[in-house]
């Protein structure tokens, strides 16, 4: 069975399109299809006229060859080489036209990959959630991979059995117009009946999606937490539970298989229909419309002719789907507007540290859902600030916004008295900082990821620079110790480096850049005495000489900032030096109490 | 037909996905050769053995639809012969026409008919199938011995649940259709032979001579195949890189490098995907050719041997209809054997994990000892473990008690060994030597039922299912009316936990309902407690709760006279409790209280470490700690949402 687990799809599904909006959306998107289409038709043509020779040469040969009993040997002979000629040449035809129409899907899938790829980078944070992760991969992974499958045959197959179907039909009207319009009257109702199975299929199998689904995520949940399940006498429980989800899996996929079972068959069926009615009403009338035996034996085979493909068509209805939702999400993606763009008319930013003002700044990822309200926030230049508060309290949702990772919904945010919006995007990554918790690196060395750092503000990082930078944070040691210096490896997402390793590339990272505006993310996983020493003693220098706003985890940091922003519930609560709110007492007095709690026991 | 099918899905006109195995190039690699066949026909015995009748019923269909072929072949001959020649030739009588229309339609349903069978019944065996063996392994996973899933990544555990049972049963559809096919081969060659032995030589010189050539492109095809996968997988893995730093392409302004990082990958597998449609550009057109111009020297030798008055009309158009279905066989028998390597592959895996033995604590059987009743103490007498022979030990002759109704923290750095020690009180993992008594009697004699009743493990990594917390929180167990309200209470999660979107039947994880490591952990203690444990074991389990509330839902604990063995990270914690047991190197370095265990510089030194450890500021939540005063009767409002 072929049926993996839905991906985990946050996308709100609007009304579903029809097939026809889609590919208008998609040929807007990518005009490069059209040009493909008119080749499909081309390679559909030699398809089907290579389709035809044999039962035209059937006929030929059945009617004025054998069928007198004295056989007409130079026609025969005649009429086997033109048909053996006619199908090379087709063929080779055929081979150039579909290299050709390959070419283009790929092509096509090609560039719409990569201006999906570069779209999803322009979007904001908002789309960059952590349960949306896998969705935006799903959409330049498999979604175009079902796209691409079905460019490399279910597109083409409908060009071509279409093309065979009316083909075929002209063909047999030529021989008898009356007995194609008997075939085309008896298979019209295939199309009704093979759309109606294939909706109640394609339900089925959305069904069994969601079961499959359902059975691994409780197979996973039981073996992720399996200390749990056996250390609470859980394991008949359990059992019962993942059995269940097994067998209710079991009867989806026997729903999903009867559609599968009789959706091919259907075609059987009609053909036998067609070929019935072909040989009834051409024996009792063709006499009288001046009908031949050859003749009526050619329309038996077109008549086949005409079947086959109705059925492919039936076949790839439900690939077709698949890729028309591939597609729609797809082009969905690429259609959600980019937020944070560049200015028409920029203004420069200053070097040096930053003022930087909040005016009524609110946020919400989502339309009513405000988690910034109405923040105002002025922040001196050079000023060292630390805003705390609990999670969820949007303190970095406030960080992510001063680096212009989205821009706020409602108010603004200036640098040096420069709105974020008019800032492009060179001069603002250069000018302002933000430092993330996870410090993420690229499977790469540590120099090719310090390099990249600054290779987007447009100069190239020499070693020396790194060094200089590695050394005003006072990180030769550390440096010194990794095991092959700058060409470390630093592994996938860098995790062959400890946390606290990663945090200190960030640093040099942030360092390298001369940022006016520092925003620190501060870590809340635990790194060992040495380490968090040092990025003490770097964060501390990093920071010397810009404004620094830090989101801050512990109150140390609280402590040593010049000024301390508390946040709660989306609002600003309280602004003051530690000492000050200390205090003041209200939310601060109570986090600092509580810290206290811990080491007053000693 | 003479559509392409893509390199992709190569039968793709002929054959509807499903039965064809998903291509997986590669994976096939490692096991070829007849051992394999000897191996994938022994699968298929032992499939057939389980479920006898729906494997049988899709064999017949497949053989029943290759005999209805050839049979519809004849038919169309003799409606040539005795009925379209004759009507044109003088006339027929009405009987015959209808009988003539009657033959068509009976043929075409009872083709259908032998389709319908032959999916259904291989579907029904598959399903089977997958039902047997999924429930095996869920089994397995279920009752196998813990140290098992140390080496075993959960996805690798997952996959022999998911793909090992899709993969292994994954022929079983492809196999009655193959069956057909060859049948299809036999009775075609003799219906030909029987009909003009220049028919059936024809035939006979085509049929090679087409199983050449799709073997040579298949071999052809299979390097660049396997390539557009690899490109593929680079495609996906610079995505989910790139995505997943998404935060640092953003803030270093690294987009441009990124989307021309990504552009070469696609470009390359764009390069190869073209490359594999030029082979195919060649095979497609040649495949469908030749039984067309097997056709064409059929026509010839026809038109000789009716000349010759050797053979009718009606016997060379059932000669050319056949020979429309000579390019499917080898194929489709193809795939079958293309699937085989993946399933027998598959069913080694599946048959290397239930091979693994049960644990006999995974489940009692109730004929292990019972335990007394009242408080009870814990006893730890010279236990040993290690994770294998030869590995050093991880716990080295460890001795000591914890009387009924004590509190005592266990105290040692990162790899003393607390948490094995941990799973050792609860039967997770057996010591090496050594035993462990609880309330005088042996843990291992124990019957786990009642162990698991007795004692409560909560774990510093606070799993939580994702059910609604009140499923969470009493997990389906025999409690009295009250417990829940009781234990969230008493792990001060009440408050938090009434405050989600449905309360306590909040699903956790849906609709991002997520906890924080602190609330987290209070549900697990409150899952803890409702068993009523008569010992609960802490593994650090507070780390994340702040340490005021902490301390209040320890010392109600103690208060309640449980039995308490806390694994402790916090002074605040081991100030808790009457007694110390500091674990250094698998051995016990000292018990003691917290003050006679300071003379010892090694303690002294790991607790000074600890008070160091920086206080996240995320956990607090201020008005738990309101909540805290009993006096206080109006709650303010708002605050920790």
């Amino acid at each position: 069975m072929n049926v993996g687990p839905a991906l985990p799809d946050d996308e709100l599904d609007g009304p579903e399109e029809g097939a026809l909006t889609v590919l208008r959306r998609g040929i807007a998107q990518t005009p490069e299809l059209k040009r493909g289409l008119f080749v499909s038709v081309l390679f559909a043509l030699m398809v089907a006229g290579g389709n035809l020779v044999i039962p035209i040469a059937i006929q030929q040969i059945l009617d004025k060859g054998v069928s007198s009993g004295d056989p007409d040997w130079s026609f025969v002979v005649k009429t086997c080489v033109g048909a053996a000629v006619a199908m090379v040449l087709l063929a080779g035809l055929n081979k150039f036209l579909y290299q050709r129409l390959m070419r283009t899907a790929a092509t096509v899938i090609y560039s719409l990959r990569v201006r999906t790829f570069a779209h999803v980078h322009e979007l904001s944070i908002r789309h960059h959630g952590e349960s949306r992760r896998g969705v935006l991969v799903a959409r330049v992974t498999s979604d175009l991979e079902t796209l691409a499958q079905f460019a490399s045959w279910g597109a083409v197959s409908w060009v071509v059995n279409a093309t065979m179907i009316v083909t075929a039909l002209s063909v047999m009207a030529v021989y008898s117009w009356q007995l194609a319009v008997v075939v085309a009257v008896v298979l019209v109702p295939i199309f009704p009946i093979l759309k109606l199975v294939q909706k109640r299929q394609l339900r089925a199998y959305d069904g069994l999606r969601t079961r499959v689904a359902e059975t691994l995520t409780a197979i996973s949940e039981t073996v992720g937490g399996i200390r749990v399940v056996r250390g609470y006498g859980q394991v008949p429980r359990a059992r019962g539970q993942l059995d269940g989800a097994i067998d209710s899996q079991y009867r989806s996929q026997l729903v999903a298989r009867f559609f599968f079972a009789i959706m091919f068959p259907i075609s059987d069926v009609f053909s036998g229909l067609a070929l019935a009615a072909v040989v009834g009403v051409g024996v009792w009338q063709g006499p009288g419309w001046g009908l031949e035996a050859g003749t009526l034996v050619a329309c038996l085979f077109l008549a086949n002719l005409v079947v086959t493909p109705m059925a492919e068509i039936g076949e790839i209805l439900d690939q077709t789907q698949t890729a028309l939702a591939g597609w729609r999400k797809v082009l969905n993606l690429l259609a959600e507007p980019v937020e944070v763009i560049d200015p028409a008319t920029p203004t420069a930013v200053p070097h040096g540290s930053l003022e930087v003002r909040l005016e009524g700044v609110g946020y919400s990822y989502v339309p009513g859902h405000p988690v910034l309200h109405d923040v105002d926030l002025v922040l001196p230049a050079g000023i060292n600030v630390a805003v705390v508060g609990e999670t969820g309290s949007g303190k970095t949702t406030m960080a992510k916004l001063l680096a212009r990772l989205a821009d706020p919904t409602e108010g603004r945010i200036t640098v040096a008295g420069i709105d974020l919006r008019d800032a492009t995007r060179a001069d603002r990554t250069r000018a302002v900082r933000l430092v993330p918790q996870d410090g993420f690196l690229f499977d790469a060395t540590l120099r090719e990821n310090l390099q990249l750092g600054a290779e987007a503000t447009g100069s190239a990082v020499t070693d020396d620079e790194i060094r200089d930078a590695v050394r005003a944070l006072d990180l030769d040691d550390w440096l010194a110790g990794l095991p092959e210096g700058l060409d470390t490896p630093v592994g996938e997402r860098g995790e062959a480096l400890s946390v606290g390793e990663r945090q200190l590339v960030a640093l040099v990272r942030a360092q390298l850049a001369d940022p006016g505006l520092l925003i620190l993310d501060e870590a809340t996983s635990a790194v060992d005495p040495e380490t968090e020493r040092a990025l003490a003693d770097a964060l501390a220098k990093l920071a010397h000489g810009r404004t620094t706003v830090s989101i801050a985890h512990r109150l140390s940091t609280a402590e040593a900032a010049d000024r301390v922003v508390v946040v709660d519930a989306g609002r600003i609560v309280q602004v003051g030096s530690h000492a000050e709110l200390v205090a003041e007492g209200g939310v601060y007095g109570r986090l600092y109490e509580s810290w206290l709690g811990n080491t007053r026991a000693a | 037909m003479t559509l392409h099918q893509p390199a992709a899905d190569p039968a793709h006109d002929v054959v509807p996905d499903d039965e064809l195995p998903p291509e997986d190039l590669g994976a096939d690699d490692a096991a070829t050769g007849a051992s394999v066949t000897r191996q994938g026909m022994s699968t298929i015995w032992r499939f057939a053995k389980l479920h006898p009748a729906p494997f049988g019923l899709s064999l017949l269909g497949g053989v029943l639809w290759a005999a209805i072929v050839v049979a519809a072949s004849y038919s169309l001959g003799w409606v040539t012969n005795e009925v379209i020649t004759p009507a044109f030739d003088g006339g027929i009588s009405t009987a015959r026409i209808w009988a003539a229309v009657a033959l068509m339609v009976g043929i075409g349903l009872a083709r259908g008919a032998s389709v319908v069978v032959r999916r259904w019944f291989g579907a029904v065996t598959e399903a089977r199938m997958q039902v047997s063996l999924r429930k095996d392994v869920v089994d397995r996973l279920l009752t196998m011995r813990l140290s098992e899933y140390r080496d075993r990544p959960t996805g690798e555990l997952l996959s022999h649940a998911d793909n090992d049972v899709n993969a292994a049963t994954q022929m079983l559809l492809p196999l009655p259709w193959s069956m057909g096919v060859v049948a299809l081969i036999g009775f075609s060659l003799a219906s030909l032979f029987s009909a003009d032995w220049v028919f059936g030589l024809t035939a006979v010189l085509l049929f090679p001579s087409l199983t050449a050539l799709s073997r040579y492109f298949t071999n052809r095809v299979h390097g660049p195949m396997a390539r557009v996968q690899e490109r593929l997988g680079v495609v996906s893995s610079i995505a989910h890189e790139s995505f997943d730093g998404a935060l640092v392409v953003k803030t270093m302004g690294l987009e441009q490098h990124e989307v021309e990082r990504f552009g070469g990958a696609a470009a390359n597998l764009r390069d190869e995907v073209v490359g594999v449609a030029r082979i195919n550009s060649t095979f497609q057109p040649l495949i469908t050719l030749l039984p067309n111009l097997g056709i064409v020297v059929l026509l010839l030798a026809g038109a000789w041997r009716i000349d010759q008055g050797a053979a009718t009309p009606g016997e060379l158009v059932q000669a050319v209809a056949l020979f429309g279905w000579l390019a499917l066989p080898m194929r489709i028998v193809g795939f079958l054997f293309e699937s085989i390597p993946r399933s027998v592959v598959s069913i080694a895996r599946i048959d290397d994990l239930l091979a693994l033995p049960v644990d006999p604590a995974a489940e009692g059987d109730g004929t292990g000892a019972h335990l007394p009743d009242g408080p009870l103490g814990l006893s730890f007498d010279d236990v040993h473990y290690s994770f294998g022979s030869g590995q050093p030990p991880v716990l080295d002759g460890v001795s000591f008690d914890v009387a009924p109704g004590e509190t005592v923290a266990l105290v040692g750095s990162t790899d003393s060994g607390k948490s094995t020690l941990v799973n050792l009180i609860g039967r997770l993992d057996e010591p090496t030597a050594g035993s462990l008594v609880l309330g005088g009697v042996g843990v291992s004699a124990l019957d786990p039922a009642e162990l698991r009743q007795a004692v409560s493990l909560v774990f510093q990594e606070s799993y939580l299912f994702a059910e609604p917390v009140a499923d969470n929180v009493l997990m389906g167990r025999d409690v009295p009316d009250g417990t829940l309200d009781r234990v969230l209470d008493r792990a001060r999660a009440t408050r938090f936990v009434d405050a989600l979107p449905d309360g306590r039947d909040t699903v956790l994880g849906e609709r991002g309902v997520t906890l924080s490591g602190g609330q987290r952990q209070r549900v697990a203690l409150a899952r803890a407690l409702a068993g009523g444990p008569r010992v609960l074991v802490l593994d650090d389990a507070t780390s994340a709760v702040d340490p005021t509330i902490e301390a209040e839902i320890l010392s109600g604990l103690r208060s309640e006279g449980a039995t308490m063995l806390v694994v402790a990270h916090r002074l605040s914690t081991i100030l808790l409790a009457d007694r110390v047991v500091h674990l250094s190197g698998g051995k016990v370095r000292g018990v003691g209280t917290h003050e006679e265990l300071l003379a010892d510089p090694d303690y002294a030194a790991l607790v000074t470490a600890y008070e160091a450890e920086p206080t996240q500021l995320d956990e607090a939540e201020p008005t738990q700690l309101d909540e805290a005063e009993p006096t206080q009767l109006d709650e303010p409002d708002g605050g920790a949402a």
